[in-house]
């Protein structure tokens, strides 16, 4: 949390000026029942109204003091608090834009989203609330027990017994209740889970009949949160009162002791007054102190996430070595690769892989799920980086090249196919921001893409919602693979990327790729055996290592996995009948 | 699946962006720095919370007695201190001063015992209506028809599920007590005020109107900024969640400094902003601060003026500084709870919203339940269209016998699924009817045709709960060697046994520890355990390895065994071994036929096949 300061340093001067008109604030706060003490003592006492009239205008003029104070505190603090949460969030968001892929693997995006959304609001609220409450408490508190003890130390002996009760019982309070809280959020998210459940299962729920069955699970659930949150919320239901008590109780020790001290004359009634006013204020700012407890341990947990984020070492960037040699032909080589996921155990994801493409050759990639098919793509525009061996692009260890000319000159289309805010124009355009509306159109084309997108009202220029929700699966992707294709890049690979759309658009996607391949080398990974028998090349993956290769005739020839596969998805009628 | 329109997507995918909420004990928090949603029809909301606390009648009067004594009490403490200082400690009255201590001993103590019973049982009465809400909701929702899920997006009501009700929670717990409560102590401290002194009272009170005005000026400055830091947090949140989510994409495409431009634009209009709102919310507390001092100083000054005079003691005084803390404190907590209720009320509004949503159509009064079926599917001239205007389905006509096997062919949005969601009646046709051997779905009772109907997604949805119990859900009382059974004849027993704790192994919320493939045979197993009579298969298209592949196949076969069965088929092998192919192209039936039949007829489906074979030869 501490750590997070930091970016409080280019606002010190603000930051700082907060806490000390603060103090302005606080003084004036304190001086107040002094001068009315002084009032009742002198200006009652001995009937001097002049005196009264100056001292009233005196305590006036301090409290307009004070509001200047509070006023430019307020300023202060929230021009630091709010420049603090912005740095603070660019900071991240620069920072997981930095990220590389095994980076991304650590953090769910949707935790990601939340520590960059939340936390930071909740880290920026404490950091407002430090500059403001953090410090008005204690110094009220303090400032409190010192005009207390001025007055009269003997009395001011009270608060001996009742601080420490007030802090003990609300320590007690706080320690018993954090485990309850997170009991509560245990069972809520539990409710949660069940109705986001019921959400998303709803058809399997109806077709299925199960609704009875549903509302128990979920009584069950919503009973057990009930329970546990009347337990935890009595706990801190007796906070509040006891410190009335507390406080109540003070008031009357304090009227019982002031009042024998009255009485033999070594105190005045004015000053009883004030000492009641003091003590108020140092218990009530007590109780501020424990509620910033509480706010803190909350944030402390956004901080420590934040931290997680921050922390995190970028593992893939440019290499110094890295030259400004850009691939043109897009000629790969993989020389006895290995690759292991960082926090992964036992057998590594690839083993010695070696294999070669030439420039404009389309090389298929079959195998089961977990063999390694993705993996050994990603390796190639260093989404992820070798565990040994190397990549070649062009006769130079990819290592060696600029991380952005890398991955500008390869073109990726990933299982996850999505898209963002933005028109479809705008969507496809990220291949390439400078591309005319005919280039646009032409690889809208060639992925089977163009027909649907002219059948929208507003074409090209159609909005898309966040994550492309008013498109099917089989368009998104269609979209995606046009967006890949803008890019012109020497080397194109398909991640399983027509997987939703269906077989007819299917082949003709792959027949006007098949025209335009001349110049770019294709990587394609696909389930169905139809998506990858008209390669150049056929690698057949399994558990990590290439077990056969070839063209598909040499591998229906030659190799038995191949083979199995193939009759698995055609059946032997075909293959006879061809 | 339903269509939805562009335009409500964009702006509910919106809504949820700004609504992302933290783990951890995120209750409360700084009132004074909440939007505030303002409620359409706050009246008849109020009025229908009513309901729900009236259930609760006996312990909402205790409570409502225990806030009049305890508050009352509590009023009484700065009078004594009066008393205290005028008749007990200026004349020396010792005797008299120990009789008053134990009064306001047992007072206080009393008093904090009547606050906290009644938070106790406020507590107990809010989490009950909670949880009744939060039951009455759910089971609301098993009554709305599939239409409903489908046009909202689960985010969005997620976020109402659990958001608004944990908010009207909160509400009902603190606030309802604290506004009673404050109201008393309000009117109490001012029946005091004016009983001790009503000069002094007039004159401490000249802040009051002072402090209203400012405060509504303040408000409305808060709200405005509030508005405007709201919207461009949500733009921000917006963009940081699409951008994360698909960080993976930014990356392939270089686009990280684009984006990092666009946030840090965002991210300063957020910062102005927010600057802006939190001055506004914050000086209220200075104000008051100052307020209070003033009214302080007044009633010193004046008071002070007013004992020389002789009109009242030093005692008043001291009474008056507390009753007139103790009647600005709640008017602060008043505003404060003010807009924790009009948020309460808005989301009250949403969660009432949901309650009034029209629920699936009832069954006809003369629905029956069939108990045997032989599995005669009919569907004669049957249209449907999800939006008005946009007809999916035209005049489809299509005839099944008992036992045949139809697979369901053509383009992605042609209407395959919608065939099948008319089938289970997750909607209803429009036009036509679909009939079960002869009887009309729409005179079967609901329920009793889905339990006839098994049905495998190609999503598989699999509930985080243990093996054993997802293959159960077919067939709830099912003992547990059908439920093994079931799982052979899917094939799934194997790497079930070989899952770290066997059928009792508990899913992941995501899944993530099972594959797609091996889903979709615990998927098939709990519909061979259902054992139904017509079944509806919406085949995967991908994301499985060839072994599982052949096993899903297998399984699919013991699966069809004996049942009319409805595919919609993406695998050619599926396909050719139909009974009957239905080819499906814009909503309509265009070709029909065995395999055989079909490519013999050249048309669309000939199409299909040539472009999925045409150059397996090359």
């Amino acid at each position: 949390m501490i750590k997070l300061f930091a970016f409080l340093k280019p606002y010190w001067k603000v930051a700082l000026l907060a806490p000390l008109l603060m103090l302005v604030e606080v003084i004036t706060d304190l001086y107040q029942p002094l001068l009315m003490a002084s009032i009742i003592d002198q200006g009652i006492a001995q009937g001097d109204v002049s005196f009264i009239i100056q001292t009233g205008i005196k305590m006036i003029g301090i409290a307009v003091i004070g509001m200047v104070g509070g006023f430019g505190c307020t300023i202060a603090a929230s021009i630091a608090a709010q420049s603090f949460g912005a740095d603070l969030r660019t900071e991240l968001f620069t920072r997981v834009q930095s990220f590389s892929f095994t980076n991304l693997d650590k953090f769910k995006s949707s935790s990601l989203i939340t520590r960059l959304t939340n936390d930071v609001t909740q880290v920026q609220n404490i950091v407002l609330m430090s500059l403001r409450m953090m410090v008005r408490a204690p110094l009220l508190c303090i400032g409190g027990i010192i005009m207390t003890v001025r007055i009269n130390p003997q009395l001011a002996a009270i608060l001996l017994v009742a601080i420490p009760v007030l802090v003990i019982a609300m320590g007690f309070i706080i320690k018993a209740g954090y485990p309850l809280f997170s009991i509560v959020q245990q069972r809520l998210d539990r409710v949660n889970n069940v109705m986001q459940e019921n959400l998303a299962g709803v058809r399997i729920i109806k077709a299925f009949v199960r609704g009875d069955q549903e509302k128990k699970r979920f009584a069950k659930a919503n009973a057990d949160l009930m329970e546990i949150t009347m337990k935890a919320s009595r706990l801190v239901a007796l906070a509040m009162p006891l410190i009335m008590l507390i406080m109540n109780l003070s008031i009357v020790a304090v009227l019982w002791f002031g009042g024998i001290q009255v009485n033999a004359g070594t105190m005045q009634v004015g000053q009883v007054i004030a000492f009641i006013n003091y003590m108020t204020q140092i218990l009530f700012s007590l109780m501020m102190v424990a509620f910033i407890f509480i706010m803190i341990s909350r944030a402390k947990a956004s901080a420590d996430r934040i931290c997680e984020v921050i922390e995190t070492q970028v593992d893939i960037e440019d290499s110094p070595l890295a030259t400004d040699f850009k691939p043109e032909a897009g000629h790969v080589v993989f020389d006895n690769v290995s690759f292991q996921y960082a926090e992964a155990q036992g057998d590594p994801v690839l083993k010695n892989i070696s294999f070669s493409a030439n420039p404009g050759e389309t090389v298929a990639i079959l195998g089961g799920t977990g063999s390694g098919k993705t993996t050994l793509v990603s390796l190639i525009p260093r989404l992820y980086d070798v565990t040994a061996g190397r990549i070649l692009l062009d006769n130079q260890d990819i290592r060696h090249i600029k991380l952005q000319t890398l991955r500008q000159a390869v073109s990726i289309v990933l299982q996850d196919s999505r898209l963002f805010t933005g028109t479809i124009g705008d969507n496809i355009r990220w291949g390439d921001e400078e591309a005319t509306d005919s280039e646009l159109r032409q690889t809208a084309e060639m992925a089977q893409a163009h027909e649907f997108i002219t059948k929208f009202q507003k074409g090209y220029n159609t909005m898309l919602g966040q994550r492309g929700v008013n498109v099917s699966g089989g368009q998104k992707q269609r979209i995606s693979i046009a967006r890949a294709l803008l890019k012109r890049p020497c080397i194109l690979i398909l991640d399983d990327s027509t997987s939703a759309v269906d077989l007819g658009t299917e082949a003709r996607i792959q027949q006007a790729l098949q025209a335009r391949k001349s110049n770019t080398t294709t990587f394609v990974i696909a389930q169905r055996i139809t998506s990858v028998m008209h390669a150049d090349k056929i690698l057949v993956l399994d558990d990590g290592a290439i077990v056969a290769s070839g063209t598909h005739q040499q591998l229906l020839n030659t190799s038995p996995i191949y083979q199995d596969i193939y009759q698995s998805q055609l059946g032997e009628e075909d293959v006879i009948n061809g | 699946m339903a269509k939805n329109s562009p335009e409500e997507n964009q702006s509910n995918q919106r809504q949820t962006s700004t609504s992302v909420r933290p783990g951890g004990l995120g209750r409360g928090g700084l009132g004074m720095g909440m939007p505030v949603v303002k409620a359409q029809n706050p009246k008849q909301t109020l009025k229908r919370l009513w309901h729900y606390m009236i259930q609760e009648a006996k312990t909402l009067a205790v409570v409502f007695a225990l806030v009049v004594v305890g508050t009352v009490l509590m009023l009484t403490g700065p009078y004594f201190i009066g008393v205290a200082i005028d008749r007990y400690i200026t004349p020396g009255d010792f005797p008299g001063l120990l009789r008053l201590s134990a009064l306001m001993l047992s007072i206080f103590v009393v008093s904090a015992l009547c606050t906290w019973l009644q938070n106790y049982y406020m507590i107990g009465l809010s989490q009950k209506i909670i949880a009744q809400m939060r039951k009455d909701l759910f089971a609301k929702l098993h009554t709305l028809p599939l239409r409903f899920f489908d046009s909202k997006p689960h985010g969005e009501l997620m976020s109402r599920l659990t958001n608004d009700i944990e908010n009207i929670s909160n509400t009902l717990n603190s606030s309802t007590t604290q506004v009673f409560a404050s109201i008393i102590a309000i009117m109490g401290a001012f029946a005091m005020m004016i009983y001790l002194s009503p000069l002094l009272t007039i004159f401490s009170l000249f802040t009051i109107p002072i402090m209203i005005v400012a405060t509504k000026k303040i408000a409305k400055g808060t709200r405005t900024y509030f508005a405007a830091q709201q919207k461009n947090l949500g733009d921000l949140n917006g963009l940081i969640e699409e951008t994360i989510s698909g960080q993976r994409v930014v990356k392939v495409f270089c686009r990280e400094e684009t984006l990092i431009r666009q946030f840090n634009q965002d991210n300063l209009k957020l910062k102005e902003a927010g600057i802006k709102a939190q001055i506004y919310s914050g000086i209220i507390m200075p104000f008051m601060n100052v307020l209070n001092n003033l009214s302080f100083a007044i009633l010193a000054g004046f008071g002070g003026w007013l004992v020389i005079q002789g009109a009242i003691t030093v005692g008043v005084i001291a009474s008056f500084i507390s009753y007139s803390r103790q009647f600005t404190r709640p008017v602060n907590e008043l505003a404060n709870q003010f807009n924790m209720v009009q948020s309460a009320i808005a989301g009250a509004e949403r969660f009432f919203e949901i309650m009034d949503e029209a629920p699936e159509t009832k069954d006809a009064p003369n629905a029956v339940a069939l108990k045997e079926i032989g599995g005669n599917v009919d569907f004669t001239d049957v249209s449907f269209s999800y939006m008005l205007d946009t007809p999916v389905l035209k005049h489809v006509d299509l005839h099944v016998t008992s036992g045949q096997t139809i697979a369901l062919v053509g383009p992605t949005g042609a209407g395959k699924t919608t065939i099948i969601n008319l089938l289970t009646r997750f909607y209803e046709i429009n036009q036509g009817s679909i009939t079960i051997d002869g009887k009309n779905i729409q005179d079967i009772a609901r329920n009793n045709l889905r339990q006839l109907l098994g049905i495998v997604l190609q999503d598989t949805f699999l509930f985080s709960e243990s093996v054993r119990e997802n293959i159960r859900y077919g067939k709830l009382e099912a003992t547990d060697e059908q439920v093994e059974a079931a799982a052979k004849l899917a094939n799934a027993d194997t790497f079930i046994r070989r899952l770290p704790e066997g059928y009792d192994t508990v899913l992941t919320e995501d899944g993530g520890n099972l594959s797609q493939g091996q889903r979709q045979l615990i998927a098939i197993a709990r519909a061979l355990l259902a054992d139904p009579a017509i079944l509806i298969l919406d085949e995967a298209t991908s994301s499985v390895d060839t072994r599982t592949e052949i096993h899903i196949q297998e399984a699919m076969l013991h699966l069809m065994q004996g049942r009319t069965s409805f595919v919609i088929a993406h695998r050619l092998s599926t396909v050719r071994d139909a009974d009957t192919i239905v080819v499906i192209n814009d909503g309509e039936i265009i070709e029909q036929g065995t395999h055989e039949e079909l490519l013999a007829q050249q048309g669309f489906y000939h199409q299909l096949y040539i472009n999925q074979f045409s150059r397996q030869t090359a």
